[in-house]
């Protein structure tokens, strides 16, 4: 379809996979890039002035949920890829708590040839780590990897007893590359919580939890991990303790890696005060303490991505009572600008940075090989190009199907223009191609 | 004074000030014989009640009436809402219906703040969840006012399961706000750890403390069984920190015993405990009237049809 190809022109290159940060022409043509490098001659090319603006690898959601099947009332698989075009994404990996769970073969077909249909971003399906996410009997791993899964979890669940988990690291031991991933929480600190436990819960009178409701598991886990040699990252650390024995593990050398949300790295448990629940999010939003310690773990590769835990829930489930909202907030189309606001331009991680947690990192562990750069003659073309000082007011409408948004009513920085997968534009000048 | 109360946060202590003051005005109201004065005449406040609280929901009733105010009680039972409709809804109707002023009592903490992103009217938070019951706490306040004069410099101990208690929570912050002196007592598993970054002080020890008091405020112990998990049995806490007949003895003269009621007799307060001339728990209920009435008229009736300044008192 675009046989002459694209032209970017002028482009600041930043491609954390090569190190690369430069201004250059990038010649996108049949699905890969053609070349890189000044003053490229396309004359045929579509040309697309990009002089101010940032390209990059498109973006790699390692932790998204798409809804589908089971509740598209919040999701479906079209609407959740085509906000995650718009945000710059072209990967995304949908965890598996949807209805039916995603616990073998044929619903991980069924939501692969839903995200075909769609055709808007590459979906790299997670599977269950246990049947029905009940922590008790071992989902079908091997099926599933030869299904093409390599990332595992029980999402939205912790795996309940280090019994299971240690199985399932030993199993999945047999298999090459995969990895699981586990929602770090002690039930019985974690039921019933609309918060986190501070000053700030005994005020608003909400129930909560404390940092060590994460805390214990994510030892807990590690230690599974040092006792198997299993292959495991940790969805959505929020607490400064949890940091630091992750930084401990890697120390260590075991094979640990782990998440962190944008919500986590911008808004702290204060914000809570008027009781919006758009703010009431699983793990919660812990203390300015926690927030700091998140993003210094984020700066020095303690933390490996930035994933966005995109959690959509209908308008009614969100307006109501505080105790009775679901957890999550929508995060696909402003993960990028929040990271660009609150992490590069107060000057806290380089450009570059943000750039791999949002991309390479993330393809490297869910083994989305085409994505994450490196931005090279030959490599399959999935870029984004954004505008770095463009500000905008997030709010409705959004392009997902729900409107739950921690940042509704911020004033962000940087925002997608153009996202090209495998050589086609999904979003031109912001807006989704189809 | 700001729009709602949803909160003793939302008062500064000029307001507080100046609610006692308007409330003692209306206090003579209820000592006549035809206990009705036309303040809020033509106005419509609504009782949105979700939780059972007889108690509160009768004084916001009382109170309302006479203001000669509209009043309509809309409680969840054999109501929309025992039909499943969201507090959304149901505060849209009642916008549309054309409430002046609604008085929610729920079961959740901060759903009075939700209900102000839906209506226009005045929001009175008369009670949510585990979070605040700024009525209760401004009662609290005339009735320590009334009996000992003032409010600065008093000593005053909160006793009990402080961690659950909406109560606690906004008489704490009243107090402070008024320069008192506020000491939590209770189980350590029923006193919020950070609680001193409210300016307040903590005990353990419920006899330390008494000898040093104006007033000794008593909460209701809630027994149900999630909350035995806190402490070993409700035995054990009569034993620990029941104000009894022989600790009262420890409590200055001239000091006094409240408690927001209902009572558990036998647990939190002895029965002949409760019926001493020092406890004020009856003052409570008569000077929670007045106070409802002063909140109602500074947030509802402040201005006239056509918008002027209605004098106060």
């Amino acid at each position: 379809m675009d046989s002459q190809g694209l032209l970017f022109r002028g482009a600041r290159v930043v491609d954390p996979a090569a190190g690369r940060d430069e201004v250059a022409d990038v010649h996108v043509r049949d699905g890969v890039v053609a070349d890189v490098g000044r003053g490229l001659d396309a004359a045929s090319a579509e040309i697309v002035d990009a002089d101010g603006f940032v390209l990059a690898p498109g973006l790699v959601d390692m932790h998204t949920h798409l809804r589908e099947p089971g509740f598209e009332q919040k999701e479906t698989i079209e609407t959740g890829t085509r906000a995650a075009a718009v945000g710059g994404y072209t990967a995304v990996s949908p965890m598996a708590n949807t209805d039916p769970v995603a616990d073998d073969a044929s619903v991980i077909a069924e939501v692969r040839a839903a995200a075909a249909r769609a055709d808007l971003a590459d979906v790299f399906p997670v599977g269950a780590i246990t049947k029905g996410l009940e922590g008790e009997v071992l989902a079908e791993i091997g099926e599933m990897v030869e299904a093409g899964v390599r990332l595992f979890s029980d999402d939205g669940r912790c795996v309940p007893t280090a019994r299971t988990l240690r199985n399932a690291l030993t199993y999945a031991r047999a298999f090459d590359d995969v990895v699981l991933a586990d929602h770090c929480e002690d039930a019985s600190l974690s039921t019933g919580q609309q918060m986190h436990e501070g000053i700030s819960s005994y005020s608003l009178g909400l129930a909560a939890q404390p940092a060590a409701a994460e805390d214990a598991i994510v030892f807990r886990d590690i230690e599974m991990a040092r006792l198997t040699g299993g292959r495991l990252h940790i969805c959505h650390l929020s607490s400064a303790r949890s940091v630091e024995l992750v930084r401990r593990a890697k120390a260590d050398g075991l094979r640990v890696s782990a998440e962190v949300t944008p919500h986590h790295l911008v808004f702290t448990d204060e914000d809570l005060r008027t009781y919006d629940t758009n703010l009431k999010v699983s793990p919660p939003l812990r203390s300015a303490e926690d927030r700091d310690a998140l993003r210094e773990g984020l700066a020095d590769g303690t933390i490996d991505a930035i994933a966005t835990d995109h959690a959509p829930h209908a308008v009614e489930e969100k307006e109501a009572e505080f105790d009775r909202a679901p957890h999550g907030t929508i995060g696909l189309e402003t993960a990028l600008a929040a990271a660009l606001t609150e992490l590069v331009a107060p000057g806290l991680l380089s450009l570059s940075r943000v750039l791999e947690a949002l991309s390479s990192a993330p393809a490297r562990l869910i083994g989305a090989r085409d994505h994450g750069g490196p931005i090279a003659a030959g490599r399959p073309a999935n870029l984004v190009l954004f505008d770095p000082e463009e500000r905008w007011t997030v709010e409705p409408p959004f392009v997902s199907r729900s409107r739950n948004s921690a940042f509704t009513g911020r004033e962000l920085v940087g925002r997608v223009r153009h996202t090209v997968r495998h050589g086609v534009l999904m979003v031109s000048e912001g807006k989704a191609t189809r | 004074m700001n729009e709602h109360l949803l909160s003793m946060h939302d008062v500064t202590a000029e307001d507080v000030v100046r609610i006692l003051d308007t409330a003692e005005s209306f206090r003579e109201v209820g000592t006549r014989v035809i206990k009705k004065v036309p303040a809020l005449r033509g106005r419509t406040v609504v009782n949105l009640f979700y939780e059972n609280s007889t108690r509160t929901r009768i004084s916001f009733e009382l109170a309302a009436k006479r203001l000669s105010a509209d009043v309509i009680n809309f409680a969840s039972g054999g109501s929309s809402v025992s039909k499943g409709e969201s507090l959304k809804d149901t505060a849209l109707t009642l916008q549309a219906m054309g409430a002046d002023a609604i008085v929610i009592r729920h079961s959740s903490s901060g759903s009075p703040y939700q209900l102000t992103k839906w209506v226009r009217g005045h929001v009175l938070n008369a009670g949510d969840g585990t979070h605040e019951h700024p009525t209760q706490a401004l009662l609290d306040l005339y009735t320590m006012r009334e009996r000992l004069g003032r409010l600065e410099g008093l000593r005053v101990a909160i006793v009990g399961d402080v961690l659950h208690s909406r109560v606690a929570r906004s008489l704490s912050f009243g107090l402070v706000k008024m320069g008192a002196d506020v000491t939590l007592v209770g189980p350590a598993t029923l006193i919020p750890p950070d609680a001193p970054v409210w300016g307040v002080q903590v005990s353990h020890d419920v006899d330390e403390v008494l000898p040093k008091l104006d007033v000794c405020y008593l909460l209701r112990v809630q027994t149900e069984r999630q909350r035995l998990e806190y402490f070993p049995s409700v035995r054990e806490y009569a034993r620990l920190f029941g104000l009894n007949r022989s600790r009262v003895g420890l409590l200055p003269e001239g000091s006094l015993i409240m408690h927001p009621g209902p009572m558990n007799r036998g647990v939190e307060i002895d029965s002949d405990v409760a019926d001493l001339p020092q406890s004020v728990i009856e003052d409570q209920v008569t000077n929670g009237i007045a106070v409802r009435m002063a909140l109602l008229y500074l947030l509802v009736g402040g201005r006239g049809e056509s918008g002027e300044e209605v004098p106060g008192g």
